[in-house]
């Protein structure tokens, strides 16, 4: 059995986790806060460390999302926001928004939200695997994707129109924030977390025996597309939940599962982990930036992580790692 | 195996009809035919990549009695080399071997000891051991064809369906390709294989002739009548020679 000292590799990127939310929490509008006084203590455990913490959590939700569209689809430019599923995430946030004066924070409040992002998320993706006429083109399914969320996008807009008093929060989503995750809203991401990662380790083996093609993995037993529709099912509860609470925050999805690819020495199950590690350092790593590029001015972490996953991705076409099947 | 009134469906269309053939245990079967004539699609058939009609059915059990995985445990099946997507395939050659144990692997389960053992088997057989921390998509097409057949020998199941397995594999290979056959029958093993290279055809204990989606002719590959219904499956536009015990295909 080949070793690539995974353990070693988990660990550095565990490491680099938790040093990044200790940052966060100890990271203010004027710079590093290494005194902790009593008013400081609740911005830090009430306000900063939910905020580092649910922007982790986030991130890892996007990276296992881009991680299992990638190998679902054998598309290596599949990401929950290319694929229409973060649009529809989005307007399912907005068409709760607009059914409900949502404005608290309980937890009720959160899994409508949730559900709306879940269905919508759920709703993006199979519309534009539709519109693709199936997955096997990696070129139309792209196009779909951004149809869809063309699409969605002008539903939005259209919300927006008939509900003006919803334009900052609709506004805020569709430029991703995590200024606002509180304890509920990292505790549910959490929980989603940890099921979509089981679920999707459990399920592994299909997406290991879908890189040899649909036919071989169906003659090893596999019943195919059952398994398929779960998978999309955990990639838009996936994804659903993360716009749920940070709006839509583009290319972590896509970026994450490509950084760890060399390390994580071909093994699916290592390669969904290690994918959703990274897409929790990337965003965290991104809304440090964003909070303190322009400090004591905060920027939405979506523009950050915009600008980062676009010329990452650049990066890959010019590399000519990302090839395209029409 | 034994199949009756065997009908092979590619969306709407018919390309196989009502073939009833048995393909005899224990021994080499070949199917050959011109391009096109649903050769592929019986293999196809036969694993239910393709819908079919009719009955399959192995040592008297009706194969559709059969779980997908007893069915996976069954019959193993290579593809054509371009069919298998390795082009955004991830894998290690490693862990592309050990695919072909998910049919004896539970839903909650690593691979076992006994998993870990046989992958080291077939690596070893089919010379890729020294391949087997590199991606697929690394490899050269020989090599890749000669992983995708340690992959099928990996299921260990009794009945190896190989569809045109000789492709991108050098001389030497194929050669050594021969010798795993002869390996595979002393062990009992039931082997049909879609080939283009006749005189590798010619080898094969039995021979399964199709043409346009029906049954042309089936015999012993050292039958005589079977020779002559080769010559007339391709028109007369290829004869048949011995040299010492092995027969030659060579253009007309």
């Amino acid at each position: 059995m080949p070793s690539n000292q995974l353990p070693l590799k988990l660990l550095i990127l565990l490491g680099l986790s938790t040093a990044l939310i200790a940052l966060g929490s100890i990271l203010g509008s004027t710079g590093v806060d290494w005194h902790f006084a009593d008013a400081n203590r609740i911005i830090l455990f009430e306000i900063r460390l939910p905020r580092s913490i649910g922007a982790y959590l986030a991130g890892a939700l996007l990276g296992l999302a881009g991680a299992i569209a990638q190998s679902l689809f054998r598309n290596p430019l599949a990401d929950p926001y290319l694929l229409g599923s973060a649009s529809g995430a989005l307007l399912g946030v907005g068409i709760i928004l607009c059914l409900s004066s949502v404005g608290d924070s309980s937890i009720i409040s959160l899994i409508g939200i949730n559900g709306g992002a879940f269905a919508g998320a759920l709703l993006g993706v199979l519309a534009a695997l539709l519109l693709a006429g199936g997955y096997k083109s990696s070129l139309r399914l792209l196009l779909s994707g951004v149809v869809i969320g063309v699409i969605f996008g002008a539903a939005n807009s259209l919300l927006t129109f008939v509900r003006p008093d919803l334009y900052q929060s609709l506004q805020s989503f569709m430029l991703g924030n995590t200024a606002l995750i509180t304890w509920n809203a990292a505790l549910i991401m959490g929980m989603a977390l940890s099921f979509c990662v089981v679920l999707t380790l459990l399920l592994s083996p299909v997406l290991s025996a879908l890189s040899l093609g649909e036919n071989t993995a169906r003659t090893l037993g596999l019943p195919l597309d059952q398994l398929r529709l779960l998978l999309i099912g955990i990639l838009a509860l996936a994804t659903g939940f993360a716009v749920a609470q940070t709006g839509l925050i583009a290319f972590v999805g896509l970026a994450a599962p490509h950084l760890v690819r060399h390390i994580s020495g071909g093994r699916q199950r290592a390669q969904l982990i290690l994918s959703t590690i990274s897409g929790g350092i990337l965003l965290l790593g991104s809304d440090l930036l964003a909070r303190s590029i322009f400090a004591p001015l905060e920027i939405p972490v979506g523009i950050i992580t915009a600008v980062l996953g676009g010329s990452y991705l650049l990066y890959l076409l010019r590399r000519g790692q990302i090839g395209m099947k029409k | 195996m034994k199949l009756q009134d065997l009908s092979v469906y590619r969306g709407p269309c018919e390309v196989l009809s009502n073939l009833s053939i048995e393909i005899p245990k224990g021994k080499w079967t070949s199917i050959i035919g011109p391009n096109g004539a649903g050769k592929s699609s019986l293999l196809q058939g036969l694993t239910n990549i393709l819908p079919s009609k009719g009955q399959i059915s192995i040592e008297g059990v009706d194969i559709q009695t059969l779980s997908s995985k007893q069915r996976a445990r069954s019959i193993a099946w290579l593809a054509q080399n371009n069919d298998a997507a390795e082009e955004f395939s991830e894998l290690t050659v490693y862990d592309t071997v050990m695919l072909g144990r998910i049919p004896h692997q539970s839903w909650l389960h690593l691979p076992s000891h006994h998993d870990h053992h046989v992958v080291q088997q077939v690596l070893l057989k089919t010379h890729t051991q020294s391949i087997a921390t590199r991606f697929l998509h690394e490899l050269s097409g020989g090599e890749k064809q000669r992983v995708l057949l340690a992959r099928l020998l990996a299921v260990e199941a009794d009945i190896l369906l190989m569809d045109e397995p000789l492709t991108n594999l050098d001389p030497p290979h194929q050669a050594d390709w021969l010798i795993w056959q002869r390996e595979l029958l002393s062990q009992g093993k039931t082997l049909v294989t879609v080939l283009h290279e006749i005189q590798y055809a010619l080898r094969a204990d039995h021979l399964v002739m199709i043409k346009e989606g029906m049954l042309h002719f089936e015999g012993a590959s050292n039958d005589p009548k079977t020779h002559q219904a080769l010559i007339a499956l391709f028109e007369g536009r290829i004869r048949l020679e011995k040299l010492g015990n092995e027969w030659l295909s060579l253009p007309a």
